[in-house]
């Protein structure tokens, strides 16, 4: 049986990496091979995952220098000379080894205005909102988003302004701003727009290129500056 | 002082402007560098340059835009940098950037005179 060379981050800020030898199997993903070092070599280690199954996206992990699900990351993908190196997310805070603190991610989230919005009561009538009318495919471009950490992970601009709201947070936002439901825009458009919003992404798409759900984070990114743009030359924020 | 920041609305016109100063650099840039290449290619002296600007209202309107787009457009970029790679952000780096934009101004617009008085 052949085997791969895993080099794994341990500790927080501070760590360094440990190798482990794992046996080489069948169809393995990531998550396996960190499951093994777990149960077969060192009880020690920290990591994060649910479902295994690419629905929960709590496995997220630095896979040979790239943010990817584990759970739906096969070696054979990733590590064609028999080599990985796995390591926590990049720009979240490290708890320990391989899970990061998300608060810092989903904090983004409530400062974009990430929650609905709604003006009705449950005495009114229901929205009629057509599946093919222009705002419910923008909305529906990224509404598929579960808050993996993906794209926050791999954003230059998170990195270089830890103010960034990041392409989740701002995808999120573009959701509800294309929600005809939603009476929350002003507002919304407010928060996400500046120097530590929408108008700091310099396009460089890696959020895009590594999407799990192959959703782009930078069309959404755009449509909020041009709705931003429009909002503050008119005076509306 | 120096943690002050420019209000939202700001920062989005500053973007916008610094588009809108790009698309006309474009243009600018492209006519700037024609008319180098047919001043080379017929060797004209720095007299017969300025025998064609001086005066030239058209001349000196182009140039004046040039270095309107200019000053716009730099200081913008310059305090992206500032802030993305080097940290430095709040009311110290805007007016820092002013500064730069205020001496770019006098070094173009004095330029364009130049050429045309």
């Amino acid at each position: 049986m052949s085997s791969l060379a895993v080099r794994v981050w341990r500790g927080t800020g501070e760590g360094r990496f440990q190798e482990f030898e794992v046996p080489r199997l069948e169809s393995q993903t990531v998550l396996d091979v960190v499951t093994h070092i777990q149960r077969a070599l060192d009880p020690t280690l920290a990591y994060r995952f649910a479902c295994r199954v690419g629905m929960c996206g709590s496995c997220a992990m630095t896979v040979n220098g790239r943010a990817r699900w584990t759970c739906r990351t096969h070696v054979d993908k990733v590590a064609a000379d028999g080599r990985l190196e796995i390591a926590p997310l990049a720009n979240l805070p490290v708890v320990r080894d391989l899970v990061t603190d998300m608060v810092p991610f989903f904090d983004k989230w409530a400062k974009a205005h990430g929650g609905f919005e709604g003006g009705k009561s449950r005495g009114d009538d229901f929205e009629r909102v057509p599946p093919s009318s222009p705002e419910r495919r923008l909305a529906d471009a990224g509404i598929e988003c579960i808050g993996c950490g993906v794209c926050y992970s791999s954003c230059d601009v998170v990195a270089w302004n830890p103010d960034y709201l990041g392409p989740a947070a701002l995808n999120r936002a573009w959701t509800l701003v294309n929600d005809v439901r939603d009476t929350g825009n002003r507002a919304r458009l407010g928060a996400v727009a500046g120097d530590a919003g929408c108008h700091a992404c310099h396009t460089h798409m890696s959020c895009t290129e590594r999407c799990p759900k192959q959703i782009s984070p930078t069309a959404a990114i755009a449509g909020l500056k041009r709705a931003a743009m429009d909002a503050a030359l008119k005076g509306e924020i | 002082m120096s943690s002050r920041k420019l209000s939202i609305r700001a920062q989005v016109l500053l973007w916008t402007a610094q588009r809108a100063s790009a698309a006309v650099l474009a243009v600018c840039v492209i006519v700037h560098l024609i008319t180098i290449i047919y001043a080379v290619r017929n060797g004209l002296s720095a007299a017969e340059i300025l025998g064609r600007t001086r005066g030239n209202v058209a001349w000196a309107a182009f140039y004046a835009l040039f270095v309107a787009a200019v000053v716009v457009h730099a200081p913008i970029g310059l305090r992206n940098i500032l802030s993305e790679t080097f940290g430095w952000r709040g009311a110290g780096c805007d007016i820092a950037v002013m500064a730069i934009a205020l001496t770019l101004a006098m070094w173009g617009f004095r330029a364009v005179f130049a050429v045309f008085l």
